[in-house]
């Protein structure tokens, strides 16, 4: 959480002993199984990431009926794409618009949407995220660069049960003849969580 | 609980510092934590809240000052010797001392894994009827419980109203202390910020959370 370097090298030493011995002995005791520890961790490497998220967003703009079905069931709607990876149960896509602006947030945890974004940075699971995006968004919005106009509605959504959230960003004026990849290549993470807007 | 995890509305923390790229795991040992904790969550030895209440309960300096995978390695040491399946005599050596104990289900296999990583389905039939409808105004109950709850502390006793109705999911308050699913009915409640945080709040700015029915109760008319 903090960036003292003396204390992160010190916390990684100890950590790694710990996590080694922890695994040793849940090996040992037939608990858990290192192949599939192998691959839980490559799943996460190498497989779920914000591209699954910024293919949905890109489809959604492109395609009126997706965007639809998307904003009404977007597990649902996922699902029928056959991704290599499968997205769970209660996804929720929320609309951004140039009135009104959606940004999510764990304040309890870090509930986060992975089958669709990965794993959440750092950021997402720290105490000044957690803490002030419900209190002054506008506030955190700016400690990402963005500046929204005062009369613009925001909506932070705090993810309290098992639904997860996705933000659809507003699409970029001037993209209009772009392939659903090439307007895959714009989306970033970060709108998809309200933190950003996409540029073209 | 009104643990330090209930970070909502709290002032001092700083600003939010978000590195342009930064890998999924920073060093190997968190993708082994993360990868330890979920195959122990599929032996079925704890559920999705008793795994946050484990966080919730690290004493409140430790939760502070221990990045994200340190808290959820100390959670999982705390949980398996709560469950009897570790002693510290173990930890300390780094080898296992006693025989095994049966698991709920058996360890998790590399040809299971795909299906785990699936997040599950937390709705279950309704027991009841929605108590309440769309655009309903509703008052979140001020409760604090001592053990796990998802109705965090700054939206306690504040009038929103019902934005969304998601069916009905595992109740964690009920799930947490093993009384089953205690299915209850879920919903997307909006407040204004100023509502929750008084007259010089953003005017613009509107905050909704997902609240169980035992959450809310009715404003009177």
């Amino acid at each position: 959480m903090h960036d003292h370097d003396h204390d992160h090298h010190s916390e990684l030493s100890e950590m790694q002993l710990r996590v080694k011995a922890l695994e040793t002995i849940l090996t040992e005791k037939g608990y858990v199984d290192p192949a599939a520890l192998d691959l839980i961790v490559e799943h996460y490497e190498t497989k779920v990431g914000p591209h699954i998220g910024a293919r949905v967003v890109a489809k959604a703009w492109a395609e009126p009926a997706f965007k639809q079905a998307l904003l009404a069931d977007a597990s649902k709607a996922i699902a029928g794409l056959g991704l290599d990876t499968k997205v769970g149960e209660h996804l929720i896509a929320v609309e951004n618009t140039p009135q009104l602006h959606n940004i999510i947030v764990c304040t309890l945890c870090s509930c986060y949407p992975w089958d669709v974004l990965g794993l959440p940075p750092t950021w997402y699971k720290s105490a000044p995220y957690r803490s002030r995006t419900v209190k002054d968004p506008r506030g955190v919005l700016a400690d990402f660069g963005v500046t929204l106009p005062a009369t613009t509605q925001i909506r932070v959504w705090d993810s309290t049960a098992e639904t997860r959230y996705l933000v659809l960003p507003v699409r970029p004026a001037g993209t209009e003849r772009l392939s659903q990849d090439e307007l895959a290549a714009l989306v970033t993470r970060d709108s998809m969580v309200g933190t950003g807007l996409v540029s073209a | 609980m009104n643990g330090i995890h209930d970070m909502g509305g709290m002032d001092g923390f700083g600003a939010v510092v978000a590195p342009a790229h930064e890998p999924p795991f920073h060093d190997a040992w968190e993708g082994r934590v993360m990868a330890i904790s979920r195959a122990l969550a599929a032996t079925g030895i704890w559920n999705i809240d008793q795994g946050r209440y484990g966080i919730e309960r690290l004493p409140p300096e430790v939760y502070l000052t221990s990045s994200y995978h340190r808290k959820w390695h100390l959670r999982t040491e705390a949980l398996l010797r709560e469950a009897g399946l570790l002693s510290a005599t173990e930890l300390a050596g780094g080898h296992a001392r006693g025989p095994a104990k049966p698991l709920p289900h058996p360890a998790l296999r590399p040809d299971k894994v795909a299906a785990t990583l699936v997040r599950g389905n937390y709705e279950r039939p309704a027991q009841a009827t929605a108590r309440f409808e769309t655009g309903e105004a509703v008052r979140t109950r001020n409760i604090h419980p001592l053990s796990h709850t998802r109705l965090p502390r700054y939206a306690r006793g504040r009038t929103g109203v019902i934005d969304r109705i998601y069916g009905c999911h595992v109740f964690p308050d009920s799930f947490v202390l093993g009384k089953g699913d205690d299915p209850q009915w879920l919903y997307a409640v909006r407040f204004k910020a100023r509502e929750l945080w008084g007259a010089d709040a953003d005017p613009t700015v509107t905050v909704l959370i997902d609240a169980f029915e035992p959450y809310l109760a009715r404003v009177p008319a």
